[in-house]
């Protein structure tokens, strides 16, 4: 009964200036739509980068990193023997990579792990030459980590299983030298390696780069091209239940070899860096337009207050305390802005319905934007917050009226 | 020995704006329960000034002032406006109420406030003070739509809503013709004596002066009668 009375006076004030609630509520609306059409803007961009990444990227990597020759120095007092700092050749090599793999699946936070080899690769067909890499690998753990699968548009994966002169190709290479599943395409390596093999799958991934530049053959190919025996392994790849906190799996990991580890952050650190400054522009921008609607609503019921300071001296003569007054007030903006918020919320939704709609092309497809309750329901809270926060200041003034000075006028 | 349900000590107001001045000199009177009290002087004598003082909603004064026996002076404005919203009804010198809302809901306010009573009683309540004060036909017109006479009663019937121990009025009647003067008269006269309760009218009708039971005379922020 005794909230009831300060909710019923706001409710009238609202309903009785429809014209100026409507208003109030509509800047937010369009503030709030704003903000969650770009919030799921950047979100969604940013899971359609995460995805290219891991395409061709583990959450984590293992490698020998390139050691530099150091200067020989015998004593701390000795002349330092100078000499020309190079690339140790012979460290490039993950000794008994098998024993290392093995150890890094038994990690309860591994969730799946592969070991690759990685050489460059010259495809060629009589005079026309096209530069690219290959990677050497078990094709079935290699599909179950990055979906290798999905992007086969010719062929099958058991069959590079099956045949150890096979040969998986970029769709952009078989295009270029018109080469099909069952022709044979020759491969030169940069160690001067030339091989023969047959192509038995054809893939597409819709990045031009990588599909006219990769391949994939069996693991004994690979180290053929690089003239090396089947010790060695360029890299090992593992991937762990959340990427995003890659960096704590990296240093355990980092407990059980003494290779560099590198969680995918890191190698894309730049891709990343770009994704967050978007984000933050984005969420600059939409903010302050959020910020621009609570204004409205503050301005709105700075005027109300004004206009209605006779209103105000009643209910304190008639004995409203100042928290009553300003619940009142705070009551009417948080009316608005519950309309504004949900009607927002609804456009927010229309616009990112509508949009995701939209077919942008390859490599893109559909306009990567999507539903996400976590950014809705945050949006909601803070449209909410803001217009209670920019209702209480009027509330306020309201409530430190002087009712006798009101009167005397 | 008769109830005081009002009294004040020494009050003394002063105020700066343009030049200090006393509004108030010296005020020290008692009230009594059931006591029909009518305040009159000359225009910018402080009638008014003294009633705001008197209703609790200015705190700014010298001297105190004590409510059914409590001292007011000094206490925080959320307690004020408790005792004003219980104990105080108040009329103002120029009708004022919520023009969005409509009679009947005017009226019920200050007991919508109080919460003593369910909503259905209130309203019944409301009616028949509006339909005492001839107003029965109004109730459900917004406060906004009334002539100035009609909302001066509607405002009376409001200041009667919670029953409370002090009607202060200032000019009660300054807008109404002679005989709704005469219905608003009969009703003070009949709450003071009937119900018990104590109305303090400032006006400056010689005729309901001379009818109430006790007149206090200002001048110059003094009581010279
Ligand atoms: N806010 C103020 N600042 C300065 N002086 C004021 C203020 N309010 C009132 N006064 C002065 O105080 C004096 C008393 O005013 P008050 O309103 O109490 O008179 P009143 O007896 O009610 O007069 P009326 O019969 O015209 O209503 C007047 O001289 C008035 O000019
Ligand atoms: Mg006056």
């Amino acid at each position: 009964m005794k909230l009831n009375v300060n909710y019923s006076i706001a409710l009238t004030h609202i309903l009785s200036r429809k014209r100026q609630t409507i208003t109030a509520a509509l800047g937010v609306t369009i503030g709030m739509a704003i903000y969650l059409f770009m919030n799921s803007l950047s979100a969604g961009f940013t899971k359609y980068s995460r995805n290219e990444i891991f395409k061709s990227n583990a959450h984590i990597k293992i490698y020998q990193d390139d050691e530099m020759s150091k200067p020989l120095v015998t004593h701390k007092d000795a002349l330092t023997v100078i000499i020309n700092p190079q690339i140790t050749n012979t460290s490039k090599k993950i000794i008994n990579p098998e024993a290392l793999l093995a150890d890094v699946k038994k990690q309860p936070y591994i969730t799946n792990a592969i070991a690759q080899v990685n050489f460059d690769a010259f495809y060629s067909r009589g005079s026309t030459q096209i530069k690219g890499t290959g990677s050497g690998v078990d094709i079935m753990d290699n599909s179950a980590m990055f979906n290798f699968g999905e992007y086969m548009v010719a062929g099958s994966l058991k069959a590079l299983q099956d045949n150890k002169n096979g040969i998986i190709i970029g769709s952009g290479i078989s295009d270029k030298l018109s080469l099909g599943i069952d022709d044979n395409i020759t491969v030169s390596s940069s160690y001067g390696v030339v091989k023969v093999l047959k192509i038995v799958g054809i893939f597409s991934t819709g990045s031009d780069f990588n599909d006219s530049s990769k391949c994939y053959t069996n693991i004994v190919t690979a180290q053929q091209f690089l003239k090396e025996g089947p010790d060695f392994v360029s890299a090992i790849y593992a991937n762990t239940p959340d990427p995003d906190v890659s960096q704590a799996y990296v240093d355990k990991l980092k407990n059980i070899t003494q290779y560099t580890v590198e969680d995918w952050k890191t190698t894309n650190a730049d891709v990343l860096a770009g994704d967050s400054v978007r984000g933050l522009m984005m969420g600059a921008i939409s903010l302050s337009i959020l910020l621009v609607a609570g204004f409205g609503i503050y301005n709105i019921l700075n005027m109300t207050v004004s206009q209605k300071i006779n209103d105000i001296a009643i209910l304190k003569a008639i004995g409203f305390s100042g928290k009553d007054v300003i619940r009142i007030f705070v009551s009417e903006a948080f009316i608005m802005g519950l309309l504004g918020t949900f009607a927002g919320v609804c456009t927010g939704l229309l616009m990112v319905k509508i949009m995701s709609g939209i077919y942008v092309g390859p490599p893109i497809g559909y306009f990567p934007i999507y539903f996400e309750l976590h950014i809705f329901a945050g949006s909601f809270l803070l449209g909410l917050g803001i217009t209670i926060c920019a209702g209480f200041f009027p509330a306020r003034k309201a409530s430190k009226v002087d009712p006798v000075s009101i009167f005397r006028r | 020995m008769q109830d005081t349900v009002l009294k004040t000590q020494s009050v003394s107001k002063y105020f700066y704006d343009p030049v200090k001045f006393r509004v108030l000199d010296d005020i020290s009177i008692q009230v009594y329960k059931g006591e029909f009290l009518t305040l009159v002087g000359k225009s910018g004598s402080g009638k008014s000034t003294l009633l705001y003082c008197l209703s609790t909603m200015d705190t700014d004064y010298e001297g105190s002032i004590e409510i059914l026996g409590k001292p007011i002076t000094g206490s925080n404005i959320d307690t004020l406006a408790a005792i004003r919203n219980e104990n105080i009804g108040f009329v103002f010198q120029f009708h004022y109420l919520l023009p969005e809302f409509t009679c009947l809901k005017n009226v019920m306010i200050p007991a919508l406030k109080l919460g003593r009573h369910s909503r259905e009683e209130i309203e019944h309540k409301a009616i028949e003070k509006l339909e005492m004060l001839g107003l029965g036909e109004q109730a459900l017109k917004p406060a906004s739509k009334l002539s100035g006479g009609q909302q001066q009663r509607v405002s009376i019937a409001r200041a009667l809503i919670n029953d409370p121990a002090i009607i202060m009025c200032d000019e009660p009647t300054g807008n109404l013709d002679s005989k709704n003067s005469k219905i608003v008269f009969d009703i003070f006269r009949q709450l003071s004596s009937e119900y018990g309760q104590t109305i303090i009218a400032v006006t400056h009708d010689n005729d309901i002066a001379e009818r109430s039971d006790r007149t206090i005379t200002l001048e110059d922020g003094k009581i010279v009668a």
